[in-house]
């Protein structure tokens, strides 16, 4: 063997070798994190271009629509909060012109529609439900918010807390879904309601809501706090 | 009697748009892997020492995330290095006549030929000159990472693009047509390095961008 070649052989095995460290040592890095940021902040830009407003996420029929959907959080579902009917209030915060909480009857009593959309979770699977309840859109309008500013957010009774675009917000099919496969959502699935967009990632559909506001900052989120594109757009 | 010296060269620019693609590649394979793992549509998961996103029990300790953030912030920021790198060296390699010159013609017989000569290892390989089983594998990987940005881009954006996705045959189809293309490029690249290392001069040329080598002595057996 030439030293030409020895030399080539060495180089082609630690290429090799650095590829395979690269994942233990490079990606908890301060910068390499600091680069990853970046490009999802790029993706955020990209992702809000590519939002068609007024493009639908596509509908299923019905009988596709999943009666025993799959349970998700990062805690067992016996761990769900509770939310008693009678206490809970609704709080409105931040640039909405009245505030006054709303109770679950008062919730409940908002027009209605139905949707079978696509649930498509961050980790790959995904499953087709039946969701309704009032777009998110026709509540914004009654209780006045500035739909002029950027974000909406949420804070929910498990912990969890989310943020969307405001164009994402208006899409028709952006719902405050009081019900699963036409039954009052369950306290697992987030009673009294969740935000259902079937135009972002299962993680930007919060549940159990407990505060809604509207704010030009953007609000953070809980998986986006963990690394998570913000985004997340389908 | 000076002997013929064959060659092998490579531009500059072909060389960068050819290592940064390989990186890329490597990244969104090993970010892939560990976001497959995350929800497997097969009955297997790749090891986690070859999966990239970072220590798994560290990103589980601080954010009760089982490392797949980081992995898909790799897959989407190497993602627009491929595209990038990809489109370039696709135009660069038609523009400049690379692949009219060095990848055509490959047909059938010649296919067969070579092929059935590389299986015997009477198959001599010549700086500069593809053999038509190669001239097949680089067509082959380049439209692999075609239809891999292509059901990539169904996945990543189901609703937004929704027609792309019913071309592959639905959400799950395209996730099955990423994860055959997947490997169908690692066997390119298993095979890819693999020749490589058995005629490193042709990773010189990719390196240095000049590599050269007398040509073997043709005797009538190995005539080609």
């Amino acid at each position: 063997m030439t030293l030409a070649r020895r030399q080539m052989l060495r180089g082609g095995l630690s290429v090799g070798a650095l590829t395979m460290l690269t994942g233990c040592d490079l990606s908890d890095h301060d910068s390499v994190q600091r680069m990853l940021a970046g490009f999802s902040r790029w993706n955020d830009r990209v992702q809000a271009a590519l939002f068609g407003q007024q493009r639908l996420a596509p509908t299923f029929p019905e009988a596709l629509a999943v009666k025993d959907f799959r349970y998700n959080a990062w805690y067992g579902p016996n761990k769900a909060p509770r939310l008693d009917a009678a206490d809970y209030r609704l709080l409105l915060a931040g640039k909405i012109a009245n505030k006054k909480p709303w109770t679950v009857d008062e919730l409940y009593a908002l027009p209605q529609v139905s949707q079978v959309t696509r649930h498509v979770c961050v980790e790959g699977w995904s499953m087709i439900g039946k969701w309704s309840g009032t777009p998110l859109r026709v509540f914004l309008e009654r209780i006045g918010a500035d739909t002029t500013s950027r974000y909406v957010g949420f804070e929910c009774a498990d912990g969890y807390y989310e943020g969307i675009d405001m164009p994402t917000a208006l899409h028709p099919q952006t719902l405050m879904a009081f019900r699963l496969s036409d039954e009052i959502l369950p306290t697992k699935f987030g009673f009294p309601f969740k935000i259902r967009i079937p135009t972002k990632l299962g993680f930007k559909n919060p549940k159990f809501i407990t505060a809604i506001y509207v704010t030009d900052q953007q609000p953070r989120g809980y998986w986006t706090d963990r690394g998570y594109n913000w985004f997340s757009g389908i | 009697m000076t002997p013929i010296l064959d060659e092998q060269r490579h531009p500059l620019a072909r060389r960068i748009a050819h290592w940064i693609m390989a990186l890329s590649i490597l990244i969104m394979i090993g970010s892939g892997w560990r976001i497959y793992n995350a929800s497997p549509i097969f009955p297997f998961t790749f090891p986690e020492w070859a999966t990239l996103g970072g220590d798994v029990e560290w990103a589980l300790a601080r954010h009760g995330d089982p490392g797949v953030a980081t992995a898909i912030a790799w897959h989407f920021a190497a993602m627009w290095v491929l595209v990038v790198s990809y489109i370039f060296f696709m135009l660069m390699g038609v523009l400049s006549g690379h692949f009219w010159r060095d990848f055509l013609p490959v047909g059938p017989r010649s296919v067969m030929h070579d092929m059935i000569a590389a299986l015997r290892f009477r198959l001599e390989h010549r700086l500069g000159e593809y053999n038509a089983v190669q001239k097949l594998a680089y067509w082959g990987v380049l439209a692999l990472v075609a239809v891999m940005i292509l059901s990539g881009i169904a996945i990543w954006k189901p609703v937004q693009t929704y027609p792309l996705e019913r071309l592959f045959g639905g959400f799950q189809g395209a996730r099955i047509v990423h994860f055959i293309a997947m490997a169908g490029i690692v066997l390119f690249l298993i095979v890819h390095v693999a020749l490589t290392l058995l005629v490193p001069r042709t990773l010189l040329a990719m390196v240095a961008g000049r590599a050269t080598e007398p040509r073997h002595v043709v005797t009538p057996g190995n005539a080609r």
